[in-house]
């Protein structure tokens, strides 16, 4: 029964904190770029979130003709389901965690990759070239930065010999392996980035160019799912930097280790919509040359380093 | 060598019975919110929801066409490369064990791994404009 709770726990406040995010990053942006942002409606104009959400829910609901339609309901279902599998593994106190899997890093890693089908199918089944030309550019950008998102990884894992988060967690007691693995840290941070298709690497679906990119012929709350499982993939991105990398729950006594939590994974939100607000987007194919030219070589000599660092202290 | 007590102590068919609950969650999350909204909004059925809109370009033969042969070969490279990153992870976990022998076999494995990639470089798999 206790899972129950913890499940519905999850999706109760992960699905609020993304809602709430319209709001916070429309302020905030404005904020970074001199502007007022959304203040009309209600108390800062926080009823925006309410405002926005009841309109999603009340749009008609619209398949194109032309479009696969089982294909075309299929994609929109895929990119939240598996953000919220995610969060599955992430401990976010002491005991409170849906799963506490010995994989749980490769958890992770597979529902992370998952994500890509959502935006192939999707921009494959609106049968729109925007649509396939930006679903062409989001497949190859995540896998590419999927495979130094695993690697940039693998530190973490030879630091604290276990795939398990809160062993992870626990083992950052005397230190946060963002001391021990800055490397790591801000290649992780990238890939995420990729992964999750923010600015600056938005290049799927690159509003000056491709119109929406993937989601261009997406409407209603089929549309709104895509918007949803992009804040719950900032959310995820945000909340495994903290457990990876600052020590998750880990923190002075005097607030309890959920806000903790929160309030390190709420900077790592702070810090995507400040990279949002600030940075150009690249072009494709430097996307691809920062990828496979830079990073790749550097997160191998990240994890060499790492090892024979460990073993020439350990000897 | 491979009895690492910490890691094998989680390890029921149970503990992933929260997965499958988290799974039913979201899922049920989607489909209800999806299928609620398919009834709650309006259906007005009109040709001009097929008029170009935005951009204004007129549509012109099918979408599925032949694309350009470098994003099969990306999703290619992401195969070879990622089966590869999936040998480090065995070692990652147990490389304290295995001392500085595993230590060079992991760097001949590198090795191979670089070997690999400058070749493709050379061949200008990597290259976006020709």
């Amino acid at each position: 029964m206790q899972h129950v709770w913890i499940v519905l726990g999850v999706l109760f406040v992960f699905l609020n904190i993304a809602a709430g995010l319209i709001w916070v990053e429309r302020r905030l942006l404005a904020l970074w770029q001199d502007r007022l942002g959304p203040n009309r409606a209600g108390p800062l104009g926080l009823f925006i979130v309410l405002a926005d959400t009841l309109k999603l829910f009340f749009k008609e609901d619209w398949i194109p003709p032309f479009a696969d339609k089982w294909v075309f309901i299929l994609a929109p279902t895929v990119v939240v389901a598996s953000v919220l599998m995610g969060l599955a593994i992430i401990p976010f106190a002491p005991g409170i965690v849906v799963a506490d899997l010995n994989v749980g890093l490769m958890f992770f890693l597979a529902m992370s990759s998952l994500g890509v089908y959502s935006i192939v199918l999707g921009g494959w089944a609106s049968n729109n070239k925007y649509s396939l030309l930006g679903a062409l550019r989001g497949a190859s950008q995540m896998i590419a930065y999927e495979v130094f998102m695993g690697l940039s990884l693998m530190g973490v894992v030879m630091l604290s010999r276990s795939f398990n988060l809160t062993e992870i967690v626990a083992a950052q007691e005397k230190i946060w392996y963002v001391f021990l693995q800055p490397v790591g840290f801000i290649i992780f941070f990238i890939a995420g980035l990729a992964e999750t298709h923010r600015l600056p690497f938005d290049i799927p679906e690159a509003e000056s160019e491709l119109i929406a990119g993937f989601h261009a012929e997406y409407s209603g709350m089929k549309f709104g799912m895509f918007f949803i499982g992009e804040y719950l993939g900032i959310s995820l991105i945000s909340a495994m930097t903290v457990t990876l990398f600052f020590g998750g729950w880990l923190g002075p006594a005097f607030l309890p280790p959920v806000v903790w939590f929160f309030l390190k994974t709420f900077l790592f939100i702070g810090l995507f919509i400040l990279l949002r607000a600030s940075l150009p987007r690249p072009r494709y194919d430097q996307l691809m040359a920062y990828g496979w030219k830079l990073l790749l070589p550097l997160v191998l000599a990240n994890l060499l380093i790492t090892g024979a660092v460990a073993l020439w202290l350990k000897s | 060598m491979f009895t690492d007590t910490v890691l094998l102590s989680a390890t029921t068919p149970f503990s992933y019975f929260p997965i499958v609950l988290q799974l039913c969650a979201a899922l049920g999350f989607v489909g209800l919110t999806m299928f609620a909204t398919h009834f709650l909004g309006p259906k007005r059925k009109t040709s001009d929801k097929l008029v170009t809109f935005e951009s204004g370009i007129e549509q012109k033969g099918n979408a599925r066409q032949p694309v350009a042969i470098k994003y099969f070969l990306t999703a290619i490279l992401f195969v070879l490369f990622d089966v590869e990153v999936i040998f480090f992870y065995p070692y990652a976990v147990n490389f304290r064990e295995l001392g500085w022998d595993g230590f060079l076999a992991m760097l001949l494995f590198v090795a191979f791994f670089l070997g690999g990639f400058f070749y493709i470089l050379k061949k200008g798999a990597l290259k976006w404009e020709d």
